[in-house]
């Protein structure tokens, strides 16, 4: 597989990742050793969906595959199950353009 | 030695995975006779019933006709029946005589002229037989993996789709190209976010330039008409399944392509080449027209990836499916063919290529595909709409 398995239930796509995929169904609480430290998830995280594996501010990109993929959209701890609810997606924005005017989003 | 297959050669050198009779509507009007016609002729016969109506605006009615030409000229169909209520702006003669260029045998039909439904049937499952027999008993021949053109399709995508079914289609693609194959993924909107990545890979400035104004062109629809692109993308499935950004989904579905240069880019339906390499092709998310885009630009066979469970089939190409998710797998394991979930237990993207690449093979040998057993036929035609005429004025051409 592309990438590397955390502690045998979450991938990681690239070094340059903030986030990582859940392959189980993680519920909060659960340990997951990332190299050598170990992250305890905030929140229940699905299989197929991302947990922070760093502090994201508001406005910072989230990375995976080596991507930009979107921007925190809320301050989001390590842990922190990461999705729509706190990542927005800075592309297609026809109505973030009418918001600003025009200018390209 | 590159890998073989058996096909049915037709007379303009492509060659076929199926020998279909199709049975071709020209409007909507004509789709019910059309599915009739099939079902009642036999096994053999498969219709493209679609909803296009019949008086359509110019750009609309042109990309209509190129659909329905492609599907007739594709080579998996040994011949070809075109069905029209009358009344249509797309005049099945027209239609027949651009499939008939291929040298296949090319038959229409009036519903009008017959005398209404009941004698248009009657005398469509004669001619639908008739063209059998002309047909029906072609032999296989040995051909060359160079001469398969393959298209790419994902729906029902989720995190899994990124992870492992699209990179193992992807690695089956990169085999086929190095045999001198085609192979072939679609859907604009879905390059958003990931277009930089394609443009890099690029095989001049000519294919880069069109494949950047091709992605704008998607993009600037959602700024026109003042709306997030969100609403759509990723979906509501996709949103369950993982996929938080369309940025996010782009970077999984471009995987399905493979590693390999970007060769060409071409429009909606419009003709893939044989033995061109990796060659992209506009179409939108809405992954039954976009097969169906690929279908009639040229491609004989259809992998299709889903994360969450598809269905779907084509009428004239057997379609694949692919899935990486280990439930999906175990739930709808009727509809799926491959199973690339094993690479989230360890087993190595190469050797799932490797499958799905035999099973591409097997295929185009006559196997039959879960979708094909089932007879799962979705066709559909993408129309051109309104805002979009406007847009294509200014943007680019195909």
């Amino acid at each position: 597989m592309k990438g590397e398995v955390l502690d045998d239930v979450a991938l990681l796509m690239t070094t340059d990742d903030v986030v990582a995929t859940a392959i189980d169904d993680l519920e909060a609480g659960r340990e997951v050793d990332v190299g050598d430290r170990t992250l305890v998830l905030g929140e229940d995280v699905e299989f197929g969906h991302k947990f922070a594996l760093v502090d994201l501010a508001t406005g910072e990109d989230v990375v995976k595959y080596g991507e930009v993929i979107g921007r925190a959209s809320e301050p989001i701890a390590a842990g922190d199950w990461v999705h729509v609810h706190n990542c927005e997606s800075t592309r297609g924005r026809g109505d973030l353009e009418i918001a600003e005017g025009g200018e390209s989003a | 030695m590159p890998p073989t297959f058996t096909g049915f050669r037709r007379d303009d050198g492509r060659v076929g995975v199926r020998n279909h009779v199709a049975v071709v509507p020209t409007s909507v009007a004509a789709s019910g006779v059309a599915s009739r016609v099939a079902s009642e002729a036999g096994a053999w016969a498969r219709a493209t019933p679609h909803q296009m109506g019949t008086t359509q605006p110019a750009e609309t009615r042109e990309q209509t006709e190129r659909v329905l030409v492609g599907v007739g000229r594709n080579p998996n169909v040994g011949a070809a029946l075109v069905v029209e209520l009358g009344t249509e702006d797309v005049d099945a003669d027209a239609i027949a005589d651009r499939i008939a260029g291929t040298g296949k045998p090319v038959e229409t039909l009036s519903i009008r002229e017959c005398g209404g439904t009941r004698a248009a049937l009657r005398a469509g499952v004669e001619t639908a037989a008739d063209l059998e027999d002309a047909v029906g008993d072609a032999r296989r021949e040995e051909a060359d993996a160079s001469e398969l053109v393959f298209g790419v399709e994902c729906g029902g995508s989720d995190a899994t789709s990124g992870i492992a079914a699209n990179p193992a289609v992807g690695n089956a693609c990169d085999r086929l190209v190095e045999d001198g194959g085609t192979a072939c993924f679609s859907e604009t909107p879905e390059f958003i976010g990931a277009e930089h990545i394609l443009a890099d890979r690029a095989a001049d400035d000519e294919v880069r330039e069109r494949l950047l104004a091709f992605v704008e062109r998607r993009e600037n629809l959602a700024r026109m008409m003042g709306v997030d692109i969100r609403g759509a993308q990723p979906s509501p499935g996709n949103q369950e399944g993982g996929l938080t950004t369309i940025e996010e989904k782009s970077l999984g579905a471009i995987a399905k392509g493979g590693t390999t240069p970007v060769n060409g880019i071409v429009g909606y339906a419009h003709d893939l080449p044989v033995g061109g390499g990796l060659v992209l092709m506009d179409t939108p998310g809405y992954d039954v027209e976009s097969v169906v885009g690929k279908v009639a630009g040229g491609a004989q066979v259809i992998a299709f990836t889903t994360g969450r469970g598809s269905t779907t089939g084509n009428p004239i190409a057997p379609v694949i499916k692919v899935t990486g998710n280990p439930k999906t797998w175990a739930k709808m394991s009727n509809n799926m063919d491959v199973n690339a979930s094993t690479v989230i237990g360890g087993e190595s993207l190469s050797a799932v290529g490797e499958r799905t690449y035999e099973k591409l093979l097997s295929v185009a040998d006559g196997e039959p595909t879960e979708a094909e057993r089932r007879r799962l036929e979705e066709f559909a035609i993408n129309e051109i709409q309104p805002n979009e005429i406007a847009e294509l004025g200014t943007g680019v051409r195909p």
